[in-house]
């Protein structure tokens, strides 16, 4: 803990400039991702990936964020984690808003082959 | 006991209030500012995450391909056509921005007033470029692309809805930034914090670098995705 009696943060400017070098390397490596045209699981992880190492950078060492007492950092960082439950339930209902369009705005091929099974016969 | 006894000595009503709030009892061993700072930047996250969690609902729910934001956003630059050129030289933007951000934090706390002023000058002029560029970007698809809120010949129609309201209201952050920036840099300037202390620069910091943060989000999940 580099805290000062003053209550305020001060570090070395080496840390500053390498975590700005590093944002820099990473944020060519997402584009590079975009650039070279990967798809699919491996596209996905990448961005991921650096999106995430990224904003663990700007949180932790430009906002200060690491060196805070675990009192401020609990009460910022646990919070969001209601929105992951907000991100997973939307997911879900998108897959299901996806497969009821999916059954009655199609062409009529796609949808006889969803009904399989039960059709009703008249 | 003496929980009760106390409870019954305070004052009750909204001066009760008053006194429970402030009763000496602090929980976060940082500058109050920097505390309501912190917490005004959660629920910040929360709208810009309920933006981005609305965008990938009606992203996965729609059934009409959405736009390739890799073809939307390419330039042609001296006859090359490079995709997502645009958005990558702002991501490069922004980020210098954090970086000069940093540096200005750290010389404030040193008291080399011409230095911190010149760093924030620079943060913010940065974040000017940053917001011209977008309205480069925003002209562009209006006018060139046809992009409307409402549909687009590329694609699926909420591309328009979701693209105009995520970037709308992350350049209006990137505006007001660059507003409180310049005024933060003018009162360092004018020595206004030599006897409150230059917290207020690692303050407004903290907000640049929001403001930065919800841009990473941004760029991996609307522009890469």
């Amino acid at each position: 803990m580099a805290e000062h009696a003053e209550g305020h943060q001060q570090h070395p400017l080496a840390i500053y400039l390498y975590i700005w070098l590093l944002l820099f390397v990473l944020s060519t490596f997402s584009y590079l991702v975009d650039y070279f045209g990967f798809q699919g699981l491996v596209r996905w992880s990448l961005i991921i990936i650096f999106m995430l190492m990224k904003a663990g950078f700007i949180v932790g060492i430009f906002m200060h964020m690491a060196w805070e007492r675990l009192a401020l950092i609990t009460a910022i960082l646990t919070p969001p984690i209601c929105l992951l439950v907000l991100i997973g339930l939307m997911n879900i209902e998108g897959e299901y808003t996806t497969k009821t369009r999916g059954q009655y705005f199609d062409e009529p091929p796609q949808v006889s082959r969803i009904v399989e099974g039960h059709e009703i016969s008249h | 006991m003496s929980h009760e006894m106390n409870a019954a000595a305070l004052p009750a009503g909204v001066t009760g209030v008053v006194t429970d709030w402030s009763g000496d009892k602090q929980a976060f061993q940082v500058p109050w500012g920097k505390a309501m700072m912190w917490i005004f930047l959660l629920s910040d996250t929360f709208i810009f995450t309920s933006f981005l969690t609305g965008y990938m609902h009606v992203r996965t729910s729609t059934t009409v391909p959405w736009p390739n934001p890799s073809e939307v956003f390419a330039l042609t630059i001296a006859g090359h056509h490079i995709p997502l050129i645009l958005i990558a030289i702002m991501t490069f933007i922004l980020i210098s921005s954090s970086g000069t951000m940093a540096l200005a934090v750290n010389y404030g706390y040193r008291r080399d007033r011409t230095k911190t002023m010149l760093l924030m000058l620079a943060t913010a002029a940065f974040g000017a470029m940053f917001v011209g560029m977008q309205a480069f970007e925003w002209t562009k698809l209006i006018v060139e692309e046809g992009v409307r809120p409402w549909g687009n010949p590329m694609g699926a129609a909420q591309f328009g809805a979701c693209f105009f309201m995520i970037t709308g209201f992350h350049g209006m952050h990137v505006s007001v930034g660059v507003i409180y920036l310049s005024t933060v840099a003018f009162k360092v300037y004018r020595g206004d914090y030599e006897s409150r202390g230059y917290e207020i620069v690692e303050i407004a910091g903290l907000y640049w670098h929001f403001v930065d943060l919800v841009w990473v989000f941004i760029f991996a999940l609307f522009y890469l995705w």
